[in-house]
């Protein structure tokens, strides 16, 4: 048996790689069902990261400290949303610019706390339970917010396709023309959907600065942000597919981690490029049967809605 | 009709006025609807109807005026307040959700919560009372636009409406689906429900409404008993001048077969688009083909093919004048003389931000010699694009103003005006009066007759029987992708255009049957 001693570890840290990106995905899901296109998500992660960071630092208290990054991070997605949604700005252009702001703000922010240290979150331990082998710390040795991202992308999915809420949101996602002639306030529901989008960004990226490597750094989503983006065309906007993406691009920065360490001989930059490459790759593939992705795209994605007679 | 509520109307207007930015939409507008009653709100385009049932509907709110509700004053916010009163909505252009169930749809348009499986079985228990047989599970996207205006009407039915207002619903249905609608709807008038229909089609109008209602420019002009009326003196009425029906023209002198379109298959690019199936078909100089069909059967593949937008897989497939063009893109297809007037003309047919001068330009470069060196001649432009604003009266302040200030039928008339002064061996003219008012559509008409007359060959694909029955010499059907042999037009009836043009999804009948047999024809 000694000799897979090595899979815990592996598997453990893959589900920390893995979780800012359930975070960001799911949340970007809900935002682009709604029709909206937010290419700001890296941008809303860094300023989360940093904040639930400064809170942590600063008091001590982590529940507090996500607190502080989901609504950093929604309040990074209003902006966004009076911009594209209110005065119609261009969402591509809007979301990019989201992004080189969260980066200069973030690091603003954080000067002061570069390289302090803090202890990472807690992680469960139910005696008896967490110590059985293998499967012991992986299902009951996991931190809070590791639990909570499986409930987020299982609330997601009963309320996208159980809950009449969901249902509209979905109608304003397939044709906001038709949902406002039916009298849905498509605008309000896009604000909601967007600023749901950004909490989960900013929980995503306190998840970083707070597990995954309990430090600040600039820039320290490290493109992540994109990553969780093109999960959602992977995922071709289904809540349980963003969850088995999340994990498989995790599971390929981890491997790529272990690799090195092994001394496997390839160079390292070419180890780090694996997660982005298989980015492409995946989205290559995907993009090669369109109608699987049209079926359950929201058609007016990216769109932006004139609420005119 | 009304039994209970005795001279009270279930609906009245007083003075509705809105005003939009330079335009008056409703200029103190009066109307009155009793119970049980069929009302027939007629107007050309732009005369203000669509703003009215929006006021009516709570999409828009009035800048002046009183809407009573059975004698009482109320006031309509939104759709959802409307929906309570008890009115319900029709839309022309459906506000359906394409990639959702039929049962979803319904729930959307309804106010609260509903229980899914509840709400399934009320749909097929209405929909089997009412004959509009709809499957809750399907999605919408897979259905016809007849199956789609049912699941319109189904989810107002469910809601017990007091008044229905239907906007244009039968400019997407074969003659048959809309006779089928008409029973529906006067069931509902027998049972008490007042219908607000609007319509421009007059001998509709005189079949089903007791009372109709006209408007013209925004203004109130008169309330009339339609079944008293001829459908010329309505149409007078609406326009306000007298009208003069498109003078034919004889079909015996017919030249050469100038496009022939042989064993044509293409498959649809775009999803739920329709494949063609072995289209054949040819027009002869001097002469007018009309396509009919319900629109999404084919029309929009067709119309690619035929203009190069989209490519043959055999070259002889279309052959221009003898020569295959079945693998030459549109502008090498312009340059051996086929025009083409799109269906959709801002975005297709012109570029709304554009001048006229270029969007005169832009069609007309290699037939007209407007380039010089490869530079823009900017002279012979601009006298290009005057001479059609002359030549085709279209109504502009200056050929220096884009062509999305224009209004539908300038600009359309415009467009064909390009086409024509090109001096096209083919036209291909798409739905060349949708949305046109009367007095464009007539010059429109005339155009393309004069046209053929002088040798071109000319196609029109078209949903409005009455026009294709007014201009073509022969006509033939598409359905589902595959087009019928083509008839002249005093060997065929509108009945049997409406029996083919029914394909498989005649309303009321099982999928399969008929279709078959019409295909035949």
């Amino acid at each position: 048996m000694a000799g897979f001693d090595w899979i815990v570890p592996v598997i453990l840290t893959m589900i920390t790689a893995a979780t800012p990106l359930v975070f960001a995905g799911i949340g970007e899901l809900i935002t682009e069902k709604s029709g909206v296109l937010n290419l700001g998500v890296e941008g809303m992660m860094l300023v989360g990261a940093v904040t639930g960071f400064i809170t942590a630092t600063v008091t001590g208290n982590y529940f507090l400290a996500v607190l502080a990054a989901a609504f950093a991070g929604s309040v990074m997605a209003f902006l966004f949303g009076v911009l594209t949604l209110s005065l119609m700005a261009n969402q591509v252009a809007t979301g990019l610019a989201l992004t080189l702001f969260g980066v200069g703000l973030s690091a603003l922010m954080g000067q002061e706390f570069v390289g302090m240290p803090v202890d990472p979150l807690d992680k469960l331990y139910i005696s008896g339970l967490t110590d059985i082998p293998y499967i012991g710390p992986i299902i009951f040795g996991q931190d809070g917010l590791v639990y909570l991202s499986f409930a987020v992308v299982a609330a997601v999915s009963w309320f996208l396709y159980k809950t009449k809420a969901g249902l509209i949101l979905r109608a304003v996602g397939d044709s906001h023309d038709a949902a406002h002639s039916i009298g849905y306030s498509v605008i309000g529901i896009r604000y909601l959907a967007v600023m749901f989008g950004g909490a989960m960004s900013g929980i995503g990226g306190a998840y970083l600065s707070l597990a995954y490597t309990p430090m600040w750094a600039e820039n320290m989503t490290a493109g992540r942000g994109w990553i969780a983006l093109a999960l959602i065309v992977f995922a071709t906007w289904k809540p349980g597919l963003v969850l088995i993406g999340a994990y498989m691009f995790g599971g390929i920065t981890i491997l790529q981690l272990h690799a090195q360490a092994a001394g496997l001989d390839v160079p390292s930059q070419v180890l780090s490029m694996l997660p982005y490459v298989a980015t492409v790759l995946v989205l290559v593939l995907i993009s090669k049967d369109q109608s699987r992705i049209r079926k359950h795209a929201p058609a007016c994605i990216g769109k932006i809605f004139h609420p005119a007679a | 009709m009304s039994e209970s509520s005795g001279d009270t109307p279930q609906l009245e207007l007083r003075g509705i006025t809105k005003e939009y930015p330079g335009c008056l939409a409703n200029d103190h507008i009066d109307l009155k609807i009793m119970p049980g009653e069929i009302h027939a709100l007629l107007g050309e385009n732009g005369a203000g109807k669509s703003t009215l049932v929006k006021i009516i509907y709570g999409v828009l709110e009035a800048d002046e005026g009183e809407i009573r509700w059975m004698g009482e004053p109320i006031e309509i916010n939104n759709p959802q307040m409307a929906r309570k009163t008890g009115i319900g909505m029709v839309f022309q252009h459906f506000s359906l959700f394409e990639a959702m169930t039929v049962t979803e749809n319904i729930a959307l348009g309804m106010s609260g919560r509903q229980n899914m499986k509840e709400l399934e079985s009320r749909i097929v228990e209405i929909s089997n009372a009412y004959g509009l047989p709809l499957d809750p599970q399907r999605q919408v996207h897979t259905l016809s636009v007849g199956e789609k205006q049912r699941i319109e009407i189904v989810r107002c039915l469910l809601q017990n409406p007091k008044l229905l207002i239907m906007d244009e619903p039968t400019s997407v249905l074969t003659p048959q689906e809309a006779e089928k609608m008409f029973e529906t709807l006067r069931r509902l008038s027998s049972e008490g429900v007042s219908i607000l229909y609007i319509s421009h089609k007059l001998d509709e109008i005189k079949a089903l409404c007791h009372k109709a209602t006209i408007l013209r420019g925004g203004k109130y002009i008169s309330e009339c008993d339609p079944t008293q009326e001829t459908a010329k003196s309505l149409a007078e009425m609406m326009i306000g001048t007298n009208l003069t029906p498109p003078e034919h023209h004889e079909g015996g002198d017919q030249g050469p077969v100038r496009l022939k379109v042989r064993n044509l298959s293409i498959d649809a690019e775009a999803e739920f688009g329709i494949d063609l199936i072995g289209i054949n078909f040819e027009v002869r100089g001097g002469e007018i083909l009309g396509i009919a069909g319900v629109a999404g059967n084919g029309q929009i593949e067709l119309l690619a093919a035929l203009s190069g937008e989209s490519l043959s897989r055999e070259t002889e497939a279309v052959r221009l004048d003898d020569k295959p063009i079945g693998r030459m893109g549109p502008n090498d297809r312009r340059n051996l003389g086929l025009a083409f007037v799109p269906e959709d003309r801002l975005g297709h047919g012109s570029v709304p931000e554009m001048k006229l001068t270029d969007n005169a330009f832009l069609s007309g470069f290699s037939r007209k010699q407007l380039l010089k060196g490869g530079f823009i001649n900017a002279g012979a432009t601009a006298d290009y694009a005057q001479e059609i604003v002359d030549k085709f009266d279209v109504r502009t302040p200056g050929i220096d103003h884009t062509a999305g200030s224009l209004s539908g039928g300038n600009l359309q008339k415009f467009i064909v005006g390009r086409e024509v002064l090109q001096e096209p061996e083919v036209i291909i003219v798409a739905h060349p009066t949708w949305g046109v008012d009367a007095g464009a559509a007539a010059a429109i008409h005339q155009t393309l007759i004069d046209l053929a007359d002088n040798g071109t060959a000319v196609l029109v694909v078209s949903q409005d029987l009455d026009e294709l029955f007014a201009i073509s010499n022969r006509i033939a059907v598409i359905s589902e992708g595959r087009l019928s042999t083509s008839r002249p037009i005093h060997e065929i009836s509108i009945e049997e255009i409406g029996l083919m043009m029914g394909g498989t999804h005649g309303m009321g009948e099982t999928d399969g049957d008929t279709g078959g047999a019409a295909h035949v024809a």
